[in-house]
């Protein structure tokens, strides 16, 4: 590891984008982590009921599910071409793949909404009557088809405030072409949330 | 050595000068970004949460004085331990020594000005304040206190009309302040050490901090998704622990080990890198077998990582698990030895200096030792089945957690004082209340390895007569570590306001710590030293300003 001394010398403005981008790989340890803990229980009761659990993911929405994968795998590419529309100095392209990511994201959870509202108003949620006259393992599967895309669904609200706030931020020019890291680490917690969906949609939708 | 230290002490030190706009009241601490004021804030925190703590337990004792009910009824008890372990677990001894000691002493013994993100670390003390500010509205709004005990086991945790919601919902946020802190450090060593501090050459509280941080970012997670489990399970009634519906409340209590054990080691770890801060500079020798030292800790974040389900012996596993996870925390105690044999072998032929600090330690390597071996019958399978849940595992955790880590606590404390405040306590009175500590310790915990064999079984409101006099001795010891106690601190903080100056370097200690002033500057090096000597390397003591008198 060398040292950056030439930002050490000006201690007010210390900036190291080495260190600031390892911290945010350090915390996307702890989300994969957190997301593993909920794989963990998802592997436990899938072993337990596989039957019950096929079941219950055929009455998924796969078509609905299919296409939010679609739009969060864009979604990932334009937060990636706004980077890279920044460090080439075009500030207003940059700023619309932003806005692009905002609208697809926003896609995202609209969908997740009709999808949710949908299920719910066939009485499906956890603690519904209809939902804990079935068997244990499809009251375990919609138990954790909510908490899981619920808590990504928070992720994806998280990400998306986190985007908003570095369009404001290039808009006022405090991130610029030389000054990105801030930036780049919002796009890398945003392919996160990407990456985790892209395990959840098979585990939902498709094993079935 | 006034003279000398002339120079040194005309600059402003860290207490006289902030990195706020306001120089001086409560916001320029509060809001502080400076590493060193944040510890002190944490140290200030720690140690109030650390007394309701001890209160609580000494309560707890008096209740147990004799059978039946004493001073309180069987439900206050119930929330009593459970505060009890709440609050000493994730508000003291969990972020106690990293939080404290690792915020002040990580940046100064790597020799960088501050932690690699200081905004995020203020954060952090922040997140731990909220957290507690929400544990204590649990225990103040309708409903109680949750009287679950510490682990929270479900079924009980979701049925319990107490708040356990909002208690573990702290316990979410204080693992957030964790988590926090612990990325952070492990970016600060990586990132930010001063130019010839190759790895080999940090300091050993570092290497151990480093660890910690390690297990901070790994295991937090764990228990942060398990609460949501829990609060969800509650709030909502998902399933995924209830077995009316097919859950599996097992699988809570594996969940929850899988962090709380790895936890065990982020309380311990730490203590284990000061005692190999204390030894060398009080025996004047370097340190034996450093590297060995240095990856045993790293060995023991890692196997410490695979050995949860040990507190499960007798919770329903198959055979062949329970002898993997009774072998493997076997393991554990083969990096715990490295590292007491070569503490102890540091001191052989070196030039002994009994002050306080490391008396402490010397209490610390009695006390773990007894939590350490006890913990070993406690790991075997068969004995575990007599043992579990009694008395015995009480005193066992006590003589690890607080005879380790509180003791160490202590010692941090007592070495580390002179140059976090630039003043110097009574010596006379710090040995003596070493010495008071360790038998009112023994006095205190001892006992309960008897009443475990014996089969009292542990959070028990009441007892059979036949327990009485040794549930006596144990309160009585109780009464006389809380005078202890109240001695610690008192001598502390009458020394903050009394105490003679202290010089840069007391002790005689070699780390970079000990080449700056006391207290130290904002900044705390003027110009960013480069590091030509290993760490325990005694013969730097030459050029250094110390008076040995």
């Amino acid at each position: 590891m060398t040292q950056n001394n030439a930002a050490e010398h000006n201690h007010d403005i210390h900036r190291d984008d080495v260190g600031s981008k390892m911290g945010m790989w350090l915390f996307l340890i702890t989300e994969l982590l957190l997301f593993g803990g909920l794989f963990l229980v998802y592997a436990v009761y899938r072993f337990t009921f596989p039957e019950q659990f096929s079941l219950a993911a055929m009455e998924l929405n796969t078509t609905v599910g299919t296409l939010n994968t679609i739009i969060l795998l864009t979604s990932s590419l334009t937060v990636a071409l706004s980077i890279a529309a920044l460090q080439k100095k075009n500030k207003f392209l940059s700023v619309i793949f932003l806005v692009l990511t905002e609208i697809f994201a926003l896609e995202f959870m609209v969908n997740k909404y009709f999808e949710w509202s949908a299920k719910i108003s066939h009485g499906i949620y956890p603690g519904s009557e209809e939902l804990l006259n079935r068997s244990d393992g499809e009251i375990l599967f919609f138990g954790l088809y909510y908490t899981m895309t619920g808590i990504h669904g928070l992720h994806v609200i998280i990400g998306m405030v986190l985007l908003f706030i570095m369009m404001i931020l290039i808009i006022k020019n405090k991130i610029t072409s030389d000054n990105l890291i801030s930036l780049e680490n919002s796009g890398l917690y945003w392919h996160l949330v990407d990456l985790i969906w892209i395990f959840l949609f098979p585990l939902f939708y498709l094993i079935n | 050595m006034a003279n000398e230290n002339e120079t040194v002490l005309a600059e402003k030190s860290f207490l006289e000068e902030g990195t706020t706009k306001k120089a001086t009241g409560i916001a320029s601490w509060i809001f502080s970004t400076d590493h060193k004021r944040i510890g002190i804030l944490y140290l200030a925190s720690i140690s109030i949460f650390f007394l309701v703590g001890a209160t609580l337990g000494v309560l707890m004792r008096l209740e147990l004085i004799a059978p039946g009910r004493t001073i309180m009824d069987a439900q206050t008890y119930n929330q009593a331990f459970t505060l009890h372990g709440v609050i000493m677990i994730f508000l003291f001894i969990i972020p106690g020594i990293p939080a404290v000691f690792g915020n002040f002493f990580l940046p100064i013994q790597i020799g960088a000005k501050d932690v690699a993100f200081p905004r995020l670390n203020l954060l952090s003390w922040w997140i731990y304040l909220i957290g507690a500010i929400i544990a204590l509205v649990a225990i103040v709004s309708p409903g109680g206190a949750a009287d679950t005990g510490w682990t929270f086991y479900i079924p009980y945790s979701v049925r319990t009309g107490t708040n356990v919601s909002t208690a573990i919902m702290a316990a979410f946020i204080l693992g957030f302040s964790s988590m926090l802190t612990g990325i952070n450090f492990v970016t600060t060593v990586h990132r930010m050490r001063a130019p010839g501090m190759k790895w080999f050459r940090l300091p050993l509280f570092i290497w151990s901090t480093y660890a910690t941080a390690w297990i901070q970012i790994i295991a937090t997670p764990i228990i942060a998704i398990t609460i949501v489990l829990v609060i969800l399970e509650r709030l909502f009634g998902v399933g995924v622990f209830d077995p009316s519906i097919g859950g599996d409340p097992i699988l809570y209590q594996h969940l929850f080990w899988i962090y709380s054990h790895p936890a065990v080691y982020i309380m311990i770890l730490p203590a284990m890198g000061i005692v190999s801060e204390i030894i060398p500079t009080f025996s004047r020798r370097t340190i034996f077998g450093y590297k060995a030292i240095a990856m045993s800790s790293l060995a023991i974040a890692f196997v410490g990582y695979l050995v949860w389900a040990h507190h499960m012996f007798t919770s329903g596993m198959s055979e062949t698990a329970l002898v993997v996870f009774s072998l493997l925390t076997f393991l554990v105690a083969l990096p715990s030895g490295v590292k007491v044999f070569n503490w102890i072998a540091t001191m052989y032929k070196g030039s002994i200096d009994p002050k306080p600090p490391f008396l402490w330690v010397m209490n610390f390597i009695v006390l773990f030792s007894i939590g350490g071996l006890t913990g070993l019958v406690l790991g075997s399978l068969a004995t575990d089945i007599h043992l579990h849940d009694t008395y015995f595992v009480v005193a066992h955790f006590h003589y690890v957690m607080f005879g380790g880590t509180g003791t160490i606590f202590f010692a941090a404390l007592y070495y580390w004082f002179p140059k976090m405040f630039g003043k110097m306590y009574n010596m006379k009175i710090a040995s003596f209340s070493a010495a008071m500590f360790f038998i009112s310790f023994n006095l205190l915990y001892f006992p309960k390895f008897i009443l475990g064999y014996q089969g009292m079984p542990r959070r028990y409101y009441d007892y059979l007569p036949q327990f009485t006099d040794l549930q006596v001795i144990s309160t009585v010891g109780s009464w006389f570590m809380f005078v202890t106690i109240l001695l610690i601190f008192g001598n502390l903080i009458y020394s903050l306001f009394k105490g003679k100056k202290a010089s840069s370097n007391p002790w005689g200690g070699v780390t970079l710590d000990w080449h700056i002033a006391s207290p130290p500057p904002l900044e705390n090096f003027d110009e960013i030293p480069t590091v030509t000597h290993d760490p325990y390397d005694f013969s730097q003591l030459k050029e250094m300003e110390y008076d040995s008198k």
